[in-house]
């Protein structure tokens, strides 16, 4: 059969568009349905996070990574500091590591189930989109318990958290999990194996392992094509090597490996996994102990620097940083997740349609705050 | 109350005028002032419904108030009304690169192909405006009529994103209207008649005889209309047209308040219609599903109105439970399922009635 070729059209999908997840703007060329060439042109959320971070001291910069990634803020704290501590070779209670995990994987599942919810509206399924958001809600309100705030906590400090775990934070987490696991299946039963969004998502937008490895993608989009590639598990951070749970991977099930349906189905996967982990985090978590490490007001890191990375709901967040002695850090750098997975978008999405750009989008769960620092 | 009747009722009343044009106008102006009441509060009360029933499936109240006033008044039932005046009242912008003939004109177009075929659906055994010989026929022919309006405002809006969804529409409608049309002839094959009250008087005494359940082709002919005429009305799984995601609002991208709203008024009034024929087609029209049982004239009604009704939510159900098909799987499932399926069903009714008829 002949391919009709019609003129090229450029299209601009964005920067205000429903589905571009942010302020981002998506040059396509498009041959009717059919895409052909995909630039992304982002910058429009740029605020110099870096250039920011080298006039301020240590602890200021700790509010300022929770805006980057703001759907997992917890996380981006967890990185920061988890930099800053190695940076000064400190070592925290035993308590605070507890607690950083708990919340960085609450912020984990909060971070899949709006990632999975809204995956689903960009294919146009809306009502598990609500679902997810209110079971997300419900950890909203444990870390409001926590610390506060709902969406931006600056609750990890260097040396500690800012407050302890409330009164009756265990057994609020306890039933929030015994609530949320079951909700788990009927997510799968509405949205996952629903044959329209298997359809619609199985075999597009396949990243094969070597590219996703040599564009630097990392997180559940790595994990989706098939490589068992975990820092939580492979480079162990905080006390991480304590827990059991699986590094899951995609298998291809339903269409090809690293496809956009392994990319959705692994982050539901990873859901499951971090319900694991809480459980044992919350049961080991000791009940005494103070959440604040002895520090002078102006940490002074030794002269150096460092390399650190962590395992975000978004893949490999890796944060550099140079220390010249004085409270003020010479230079901070962070490595974004979603950048690398923005980047394998050109790769990923030439010569598909135009519905599918979207899904492949979606399923990259990219966030323009942190892409754009 | 057909127009017939209304004339010459009319005519009786004054004798001195019986028969006169002026009666003929009024007896035609009457009928449709009623028909655009329907209409308008077909669409108030759906616009409600959909916002009740998408709540209630996603684990939400919908629109809620206590009292009148600022408030969406007792359980939202104002929300549809403060909805209308806000429409009302928002500004009406052209783009300045638009056709301007032609983009004004495009929402008349689709709410007048939405609008006249109500005229030959019939609400009750004389409920309504005129019963055509060709009535089936003639709303089929006049529901593709809007598809004009799409593509006219999709093109007209000088975007590209109404552009995609105006020719998507189009592709869309005009292959929808196979597998429905095909559909169709079965019932008309059964009933010997084009005409809506002939295709209900046929479907008489109870459930037994209506055409749904009168063979296992009729039976897969009505799922394939009915699944055509969702993907007819651009209503999810099969919205691509609009597609919120993909293609912003689809051909509606550039329209505003009222004129927006006439889109949204023929796509209820497009719904209402298609779930009269189906109801009127397969589902046995304004009878009652025993035999001999509240089977009078007041009844039609409500057993037309519950039909349509009950299909209205199916839609809505669809609506608020799939994703969305791409554009290509739903031209598949036309081409390679719906067609080939309604091909058969002509052939098979054929022969089932040949032998068992």
């Amino acid at each position: 059969m002949g391919v009709i070729h019609g003129e090229e059209m450029v299209l601009n999908i964005g920067p205000q568009h429903p589905s571009t997840h942010g302020v981002l703007r998506l040059k396509v060329k498009t041959d009717g349905e059919i895409i052909s060439e995909i630039t992304p042109v982002i910058g429009y959320l740029h605020r110099c996070f870096e250039k920011h971070c080298e006039n301020m001291t240590y602890d200021q910069v700790i509010p300022y990574t929770d805006r980057c990634d703001y759907l997992a803020a917890m996380a981006n704290n967890f990185g920061y500091v988890v930099a800053v501590e190695e940076l000064m070779e400190l070592k925290v209670p035993e308590k605070v590591e507890y607690i950083r995990v708990i919340m960085a994987e609450f912020q984990r599942i909060a971070s899949h189930l709006l990632a999975l919810g809204v995956y689903g509206l960009d294919i146009g399924a809306f009502t598990p989109f609500l679902f997810m958001l209110r079971d997300r809600e419900r950890i909203l309100d444990m870390f409001e318990m926590t610390c506060g705030a709902r969406l931006l906590y600056n609750y990890m400090w260097v040396g500690g958290v800012s407050h302890d775990l409330p009164k009756g934070f265990v057994e609020t987490a306890f039933q929030f999990l015994d609530y949320f696991e079951p909700q788990i299946d009927e997510y799968n039963k509405l949205l996952t194996y629903n044959k329209i969004f298997v359809e619609r998502t199985a075999d597009i937008g396949v990243l094969p392992a070597d590219v996703a490895i040599s564009y630097g993608v990392s997180g559940p989009n790595l994990r989706a094509s098939g490589v068992k590639w975990d820092l939580r598990r492979n480079a162990p951070y905080s006390i991480y090597d304590k827990f059991e749970f699986d590094v899951c991977i995609g298998d291809g099930s339903k269409g090809t490996l690293g496809d956009c349906w392994d990319r959705y189905y692994v982050r539901m996967l990873e859901v499951k996994e971090s319900v694991k982990i809480l459980r044992q985090a919350l049961a080991q978590i000791p009940k005494d102990g103070d959440v604040h490490q002895a520090l002078p007001k102006k940490i002074r890191p030794p002269k150096g620097s460092i390399y650190s990375r962590t395992e975000t709901p978004r893949g490999d967040l890796g944060f550099y940083i140079e220390s010249d002695g004085s409270p003020i850090p010479n230079r901070v750098k962070m490595r974004s997740p979603a950048f690398t997975a923005l980047a394998v978008l050109g790769e990923l999405a030439g010569g598909w349609m135009m519905s599918d750009v979207i899904s492949i989008l979606g399923s990259l769960d990219i966030v323009l705050g942190e892409i754009d620092r | 109350m057909t127009v017939d009747t209304l004339f010459s009722w009319l005519g009786g009343l004054i004798p001195a005028m019986e028969g006169s044009g002026i009666l003929l106008v009024i007896s035609i102006l009457v009928p449709c002032l009623a028909l655009f009441l329907v209409v308008a509060v077909n669409a108030i009360v759906m616009v409600y419904a959909e916002r009740k029933v998408a709540a209630f499936m996603q684990d939400r109240v919908g629109p809620m108030g206590q009292g009148v006033g600022l408030h969406a008044g007792k359980w939202g039932l104002l929300q549809t009304v403060a909805d209308a005046l806000k429409l009302l009242t928002k500004e009406d912008i052209i783009p300045e690169k638009a056709d301007r003939f032609l983009f004004i004109l495009a929402p008349f177009v689709i709410f007048i192909g939405a609008f006249v075929t109500i005229i030959a659906v019939p609400f009750g055994e004389t409920t309504i405006v005129a019963d055509f010989n060709i009535g089936i026929f003639y709303i089929l022919a006049m529901g593709s009529f809007g598809v004009i309006g799409i593509i006219l405002a999709g093109w007209s809006s000088n975007n590209k994103w109404s552009l995609y969804g105006g020719m998507r529409s189009a592709a869309q409608i005009v292959s929808y209207e196979i597998p429905a049309g095909l559909s169709i002839i079965v019932i008309i094959m059964l009933t010997g008649t084009l005409s809506m009250q002939g295709i209900i008087e046929y479907q008489a005494g109870g459930m037994g005889n209506w055409i749904i359940f009168a063979n296992p082709f009729t039976f897969i002919a009505f799922f394939v209309y009915f699944i055509s005429v969702v993907a007819e009305t651009n209503r999810t799984p099969f919205d691509i047209p609009e597609a919120e995601s993909e293609l912003v609002g689809g051909f509606h991208t550039e329209y505003s308040g009222m004129r927006w709203s006439f889109f949204f008024l023929s796509e209820y009034a497009n719904m209402l219609v298609v779930s009269a024929v189906a109801a009127t087609g397969f589902l046995g029209g304004w009878h009652s599903p025993i035999s001999g049982y509240f089977d009078s004239n007041g009844w039609g009604i409500f057993w037309m109105v519950s039909k349509i009704v009950f299909l209205i939510f199916i839609m809505m159900w669809f609506r608020w439970t799939f994703p969305r098909l791409r554009v290509d799987q739903l031209m598949n499932i036309c081409w390679k399922v719906f067609l080939p399926v309604s091909l058969i069903n002509i052939f098979g009714v054929g022969i089932w009635t040949l032998f068992f008829g």
